[in-house]
């Protein structure tokens, strides 16, 4: 960190510039004050700017909680780096909070010697109660907010002065009062707010005055940081050195969507989605009934049962078809993805992970669906599982669901979670060149003797053909009753069933074969291998890097194909004297872990709703290494 | 000068599987089945262009009887399956067949939206009041009152009319008609085949083993001349052996039997049947009318034109695709702010 240049403001006060490396903003307010658009708009500009991003949005589940209320803070939480980031960060360097309750909530976070920007005008008597405070934290005889360098602003005054002539009532001036909080903000981070700007035109069209409003009280915000001397400092961060290329901000869900109409466009298929709303995982349904011109259907259906059950029929009908939902959505599809298992349709089962059980915590992160994707349906029904490490990620994860589903004609799950979903980073935009097509054949003739079409009859990976209804000579009938193998007429002879249940299991197992082996970030073995899956990625990482930089020998392997295991990864965890899996839930990987590879795996265990800490992650890296 | 491509002549026998039929002796499905594989000929279509989806229950074995494409699914989810079948291949003729139990209970949600969606599929509901593969309980449909194994003393349960939800929910098509009536069946049959968009065809199927004789009111040619009225498109609602009586509708707007003849009650006077009436109101109405209250309409109710949801869907593919140009990946990327590092 070093002071690269000190100028005048014009009113003889010097201001000095600060270069950092990294640092962390987090918005937080009222659910009704606009703390995820104003997290968003600093995300884009400083991605576009060149810093390497990661986000946390964290909202309430309700739309408008009672104003002013603890239940009704929203929050959003970004790190903007010059370097390579991971992770939204632990802790919050400047914390913007609109009202008492924002505050209250979001306090503990803000990491000492932190800078903190509130709206003053919001601390008055109703605000303070509602958000249970006994005594202004504000008044300088209260010392609650020792330690920090407060900044203490009039921002509903200014912000309703900003607009003042532009006729607005004063609901829609008070409105504005989030631009005025990004304005500051972007002159405290040495931002250029054009993309902001002109975002505000183009959204506010139909309403010029307020394109005004919002405008001014962008530049309301700024010109405070400027002129008043409270903020002595402000601060540069030079951008990234990333992988050169071009990029654009890439949320999970957005990852999602694009990546499965990626891989069957480049397949020379359409896709079908079927769904219901869901949190988190309604964006999925959203951006894809978008691109209606890459042939995509979607269909917002009755319930999450006929949303899997549309998806088999259209599977059936040829179609590469996908459905996404989250945990009790995903219990609801149970039977129907079960069918799918039975008649060896493909299709892609996308679970955005939510905190469980039964409603939980639908906008809060969590990782407890993994048991449930493993085994959560009646009778033996194995199927692949892949979980996505990144947003970015996810969209070449989508890809490789949509391949195994359809080479391997299975039902597949997609494991994301609320973090990865609702999160964004920098995605380098793929050369379409490497977006290899899906390789899938409809049977055309029929396979059996006498121009019998065997609708069971396996190739050298179990795999049975895919023939479309609409094909002459091939007409066959599916279904969920236990099936012979060959002919798929209904069977109840009890040799083929035990046949059939060990093929099922067989052909998902043989896809072992056909994905890649464990990579590993680190040395071939050691002391301890850390063991992480899914939407952790990022925390465990960088804590794992901490600790290889400390000179501890530990290595990361981070699964990305969760059923089947890739086939060295049990020879992998023998290499390492300890086993640590961090996770969101109780130790689900943990269990199968050690019931599959006898390992003695221990684990690291949080299940608040909130992604790592990186310092979490490291301080038990530690630990278990003393052990 | 015309060409035409000479299409081979389909028999019943080739809609036939090589499976086994399965269903007790003398059960109604043995009929519909029948009656099916009779009119499919009829319609000029290549048998690989059809596709059977059933769910669970007596009836959704039939799949397994025809020679075309099919799906034997789980229990309700049939009307679902049909249409992402429908929506993802337009092209086919997707038939559903289901039952009392599996379209009314734990099918009823399906039940409603495919046919307020109006997906352009045909629609067999068994209806024989009772859950017969399970061995004899009420189904959604059991008369109020029924003893079953699950209602020893009675079922407390009020039923549904299927034709009432079916039409509640602005059905295009609804009908119904009884299992052993084959000529009755064959007609609405050959209607709902070539109704474009969601067909319901409501059949009375006597379940002999564990509800029998449960329709006599309407299959026994002795009684349903008494007890049915079948309805024409344009004619009034008369019945009766000697066919004078007919529905009149009374100073409530409520149907009434009257003897024509008497008390100068003419055809006129008569309630005239309108399958086409944009309004449901109508066909609710006559949906209503159950035996033993009142003699029970059989026949089309209901057949109107409406956009089917596989063609607006599809159509909002083409027409998006028009607008936008087809999509390109290259720009899809690039949507919103992109930056280049060097």
């Amino acid at each position: 960190m070093s002071a690269v240049d000190t100028q005048s403001n014009g009113n003889g006060n010097f201001r000095t510039t600060e270069q950092v490396d990294a640092v962390v903003i987090r918005f937080c307010g009222d659910s009704g004050d606009g703390m995820q658009l104003v997290g968003t708009q600093f995300t884009n500009v400083s991605a576009v700017f060149g810093n390497d991003v990661s986000t946390l949005p964290d909202f309430p589940a309700e739309i408008r909680a009672p104003a002013g209320t603890l239940n009704g803070v929203s929050g959003f939480q970004l790190c903007f780096s010059s370097t390579d980031i991971f992770t939204p960060g632990d802790e919050v360097d400047t914390l913007v909070a609109m009202n008492p309750a924002a505050l209250k909530t979001n306090l503990a976070d803000l990491k000492r010697g932190g800078t903190l920007i509130v709206n003053k005008d919001a601390f008055d008597k109703s605000g303070l109660s509602k958000a249970g405070y006994a005594t202004n934290p504000l008044e300088d005889d209260n010392d609650s907010l020792a330690g920090y360098r407060v900044h203490k602003v009039d921002m509903t005054r200014l912000t309703r002065d900003s607009v003042a002539d532009l006729g607005l009532s004063l609901k829609e001036a008070d409105r504005c009062k989030n631009f005025f909080a990004l304005g500051l903000v972007y002159w405290l981070y040495d931002r250029d707010a054009k993309a902001t700007q002109d975002w505000i035109k183009s959204k506010f069209a139909k309403r010029p005055e307020l394109v005004q409003a919002n405008l001014s009280a962008l530049k309301a915000g700024a010109d405070l940081g400027y002129s008043t001397q409270a903020f002595t400092v402000h601060y540069k961060v030079p951008p990234a050195k990333l992988p050169p290329g071009k990029y654009r901000k890439m949320t999970g869900n957005e990852a999602v969507a694009m990546g499965l109409v990626a891989a069957a466009h480049v397949s020379g298929k359409e896709l079908f989605y079927a769904g219901y709303p869901i949190t988190p995982a309604s964006d999925i349904l959203h951006e894809l009934s978008k691109l209606k011109n890459f042939g995509v259907r979607t269909a917002q259906v009755e319930d999450e049962i006929a949303a899997i059950t549309a998806t088999v029929g259209a599977s059936f009908g040829g179609a590469f078809a996908v459905t996404a939902s989250s945990g009790p959505g995903i219990a609801l599809k149970s039977e129907g993805i079960g069918l799918a298992v039975i008649t060896e349709l493909p299709l892609v089962i996308v679970n955005v992970q939510r905190g469980g059980p039964s409603t939980g915590l639908p906008t809060k992160t969590e990782q407890a669906d993994l048991m449930m994707s493993f085994f959560g349906r009646n009778g033996e029904c194995p199927m692949p599982i892949i979980a996505a490490a990144t947003p970015g990620d996810a969209f070449d994860v989508s890809r490789e669901a949509l391949r195994l589903a359809v080479e391997f004609m299975t039902p597949v799950f997609l494991l994301s979670d609320g973090y990865i979903a609702n999160g964004a980073e920098p995605w380098k935009i793929p050369d379409l060149k490497n977006i290899k097509p899906i390789d899938f054949k409809h049977i055309k003739e029929a396979n059996g003797q006498d121009g019998q079409y065997l609708p069971y009859l396996r190739n050298d990976r179990l795999v049975r053909p895919w023939a479309l209804p609409g094909t002459k000579g091939l007409e066959h009938r599916v279904g969920g009753l236990e099936k012979s193998d060959g002919t798929g007429n209904v069977s109840y002879d009890p040799d083929n069933h035990q046949h059939m249940i060990e093929t099922r299991a067989k052909k998902i197992a043989g896809i072992a074969n056909h994905i890649p082996e464990q990579p590993l970030e680190g040395p071939d073995s050691g002391d301890l291998l850390v063991i992480s899956w899914g939407g952790t990625y990022g925390s465990v990482r960088t804590a794992v890097q901490r600790a290889q930089k400390d000179g501890h020998k530990v290595t990361l392997a981070h699964i990305r194909y969760l059923n089947p295991f890739p086939k060295n990864l049990e020879e992998v965890i023998k290499r390492f004297d300890k086993v640590l899996v961090p996770e969101l839930n109780t130790g689900q990987l943990r269990f199968l872990l050690r019931a599959m590879f006898l390992c003695d795996a221990k684990g690291l265990n949080k299940m608040k709703g909130k992604p790592f800490l990186v310092s979490e992650v490291y301080d038990a890296i530690l630990e278990n290494l003393k052990k | 000068m015309s060409t035409s491509i000479e299409l081979p002549v389909l028999t019943p026998k080739d809609f036939a599987s090589d499976q086994e039929v399965r269903w007790c002796p003398r059960c109604g499905d043995y009929s519909i089945l029948a009656q099916v594989k009779k009119i499919l000929p009829t319609l000029n279509i290549p048998k690989e262009e059809f596709v059977f989806i059933s769910g669970i229950g007596c009836s959704s074995r039939f799949p397994y009887y025809m020679n075309t494409y099919g799906m034997h699914s789980i229990h309700g989810r049939a009307p679902a399956i049909a249409t992402g079948l429908k929506v993802a291949r337009p092209d086919l003729q997707v038939w559903v067949i289901t039952g009392d139990g599996d379209s009314l209970s734990i099918g009823g949600n399906h039940f409603m939206h495919m046919i307020r969606r109006n997906v352009n599929l045909k629609v067999i509901l068994f209806n024989n009041q009772i859950y017969g593969l399970t061995k004899g309980q009420y189904s959604p449909t059991s008369p109020q009152g029924k003893r079953t194994k699950s209602t020893p003393y009675g079922s407390v349960d009020a039923p549904l009319t299927p034709l009432s939800v079916a039409i509640g929910a602005r059905a295009t098509f609804a009908a119904r008609s009884v299992d052993v009536d084959i000529k009755h069946l064959c007609y609405v049959l050959e209607r709902a085949a070539n109704h474009k968009g969601t067909a319901l065809v409501e059949v009375y199927q006597d379940c002999n083993v564990f509800n029998s004789g449960a329709f006599d009111f309407a299959s026994k040619k002795d009684q349903k001349v008494e007890n049915c009225i079948y309805l024409e498109h344009g004619k009034p609602l008369i019945f009766g052996k000697d066919r004078d009586k007919g529905i009149r509708l009374n100073h409530f707007s409520q149907p009434e039997v009257v003897e024509l003849g008497k008390g100068g009650v003419s055809e006129d006077d008569l309630l005239f049947h309108d399958e086409k009436q944009e309004n449901p109101t109508l066909a609710f109405l006559l949906s209503q009318m159950r035996y033993p209250d009142s003699p029970e309409p059989m026949g089309v109710f209901r057949a109107i034109d409406r956009p089917t949801y596989d063609d607006e869907v599809n159509e909002q593919v083409k027409d998006v695709t028009e607008k936008y140009g087809p999509g390109n990946l290259e720009d899809l990327f690039s949507t919103g702010d992109t930056w280049t590092v060097e």
